[in-house]
């Protein structure tokens, strides 16, 4: 096992260094590549924390829908073609449910403040 | 240094011109540059804007109509009426520029976000989706006999070409698939009519100004194809900045900016266009790809485009709620 702080207190540790500490002092192109770079590592952040979970839910749904086992890179790339062929598509039960679940899961890590996920979150439809 | 080549440049065919002053890098990549500076003229400063490809950089890539076809577009759509610069000089080799050309600076914001929510839009914004349909209906009529030699593309060809692009990249996407599925399914076929398309008509390449529509920018993607493509494109979800239920760009609805298509005397055809705004947003999902794909392999391993690949995400999302929305 890895010594702490983890890395989520570690890469949190940085970018609100930078936010708090650095972004008054810098202008110009170089404070809007700042921010690219407190963006990137907030995401890795989100990213830690949330991997894990949402991995393994989508994992198990992939498996009940393709009725095989696998790492999560192999179970999509193995839905990618079976919709590809036509053999899977939104009347097979359960896929809408599960994409929807996944592509939620991915936006709360690459960009929670997106209109349409915070529509969705919302329950707008 | 380049001040000394535009001040050579704009005294041949200038008349009157002394030089130039103020000569600053807008954005644009390695292969393609803007530039703005102003002409020093006994009449007062002329503000101008040089598109090139630097000397040693020719080739266009595949997808673009290349810069001589973009200053020939311009002129025709500033001769029409289109919201258009006034091209002023087409580089030759005497100029020692590189290829490109010099046009008109059309004072006015591209950023989206301030012309989405800052005040001194406040009296355009209502008009602007209503403008758009009237400003593309130009675009699509214009003279067909004078336009430059383009590539042409119907949608089952942009199908191919995006599923070959999205495969390239090896990053498999069950919604990316299910929406090439769709696409294929839907595919309507070619059109009617064959019209130019501007080929990148959004929030970015539109300069606006408190009273609406001031010019049409870059339109290095033109080619022949369906005229419902640009009003498609226009409202895939990623220009419409938070704006969401304002499809046309953040600006209005789609029933506004069909209005002003139709007032112009062209004809609409909404399912055509809702299949364009699918193709649309998967096609800006395999650009972020190609981003991630152009971060990792090389040359430009900025943060930026880093970034931008994890925005992919966003298409996928506008393409459930477009293809399978949660009923509610």
């Amino acid at each position: 096992m890895q010594d702490e702080p983890t890395p989520v207190e570690l890469t949190k540790s940085v970018a609100d260094f930078l936010r708090n500490d650095i972004t008054p002092l810098i202008s110009g192109h170089q404070a809007f590549k700042l921010r690219v770079a407190i963006n990137i590592l907030d995401l890795v952040t989100r990213q830690l924390t949330r991997e894990e979970g949402s991995d393994a839910s989508e994992v198990e749904r992939l498996r009940a829908l393709l009725g095989m086992e696998g790492s999560v890179t192999d179970l999509n790339r193995a839905l990618a073609e079976r919709i590809a062929k036509g053999e899977v598509d939104l009347a097979t039960p359960g896929l809408a449910e599960h994409l929807w679940a996944t592509t939620m899961d991915k936006l709360a890590v690459d960009q929670p403040n997106y209109a349409s996920y915070k529509r969705e979150l919302e329950g707008g439809g | 240094m380049i001040e000394a080549e535009l001040s050579r440049s704009v005294q041949r065919w200038c008349p009157g011109a002394t030089g130039v002053t103020g000569a600053a890098r807008l954005s644009g990549g390695a292969s393609q540059e803007t530039w703005r500076f102003d002409i020093v003229h006994p009449g007062g400063p002329v503000g101008a804007i040089l598109r090139r490809s630097p000397k040693g950089y020719g080739a266009a890539p595949t997808r673009a109509a290349g810069l001589a076809a973009e200053a020939q577009l311009m002129q025709l759509a500033y001769e029409a009426g289109v919201p258009s610069p006034r091209v002023m000089h087409v580089l030759t080799a005497d100029d020692d520029l590189g290829t490109g050309f010099i046009m008109q600076r059309v004072e006015g914001e591209t950023i989206a976000r301030k012309i989405l929510r800052d005040d001194e839009f406040a009296a355009a914004r209502p008009h602007l989706a209503r403008q758009i349909g009237g400003v593309l209906a130009g675009l699509h009529r214009l003279p067909q006999d004078k336009l430059p030699e383009l590539r042409s593309r119907n949608a089952t060809q942009e199908i191919s070409e995006f599923d070959r692009d999205y495969h390239s990249l090896n990053w498999p996407k069950p919604v990316f698939e299910l929406a090439l599925r769709w696409l294929r399914d839907h595919d309507p076929g070619p059109s009617a009519e064959t019209t130019l398309v501007h080929g990148d008509f959004r929030n970015g390449n539109l300069i606006i100004g408190s009273d609406g529509v001031r010019a049409v920018l870059d339109w290095e993607l033109a080619h022949l194809g369906d005229p419902m493509e640009d009003l498609g494109w226009v409202c895939v979800n990623s220009w419409r900045f938070g704006e969401i239920d304002k499809p046309v760009g953040g600006f209005g609805s789609r029933e506004e900016m069909f209005a002003g298509y139709e007032a112009a005397g062209r004809k609409i055809d909404p399912a055509r266009v809702k299949f364009w705004e699918v193709m649309g947003t998967l096609r800006w999902g395999i650009m972020c790809g190609g981003m991630m794909q152009r971060f990792r392999e090389g040359p430009d391993h900025s943060m930026e485009r880093a970034m931008i690949g994890r925005r992919a995400s966003e298409t996928e999302i506008d393409l459930l709620r477009l293809l399978a929305p949660r009923g509610r």
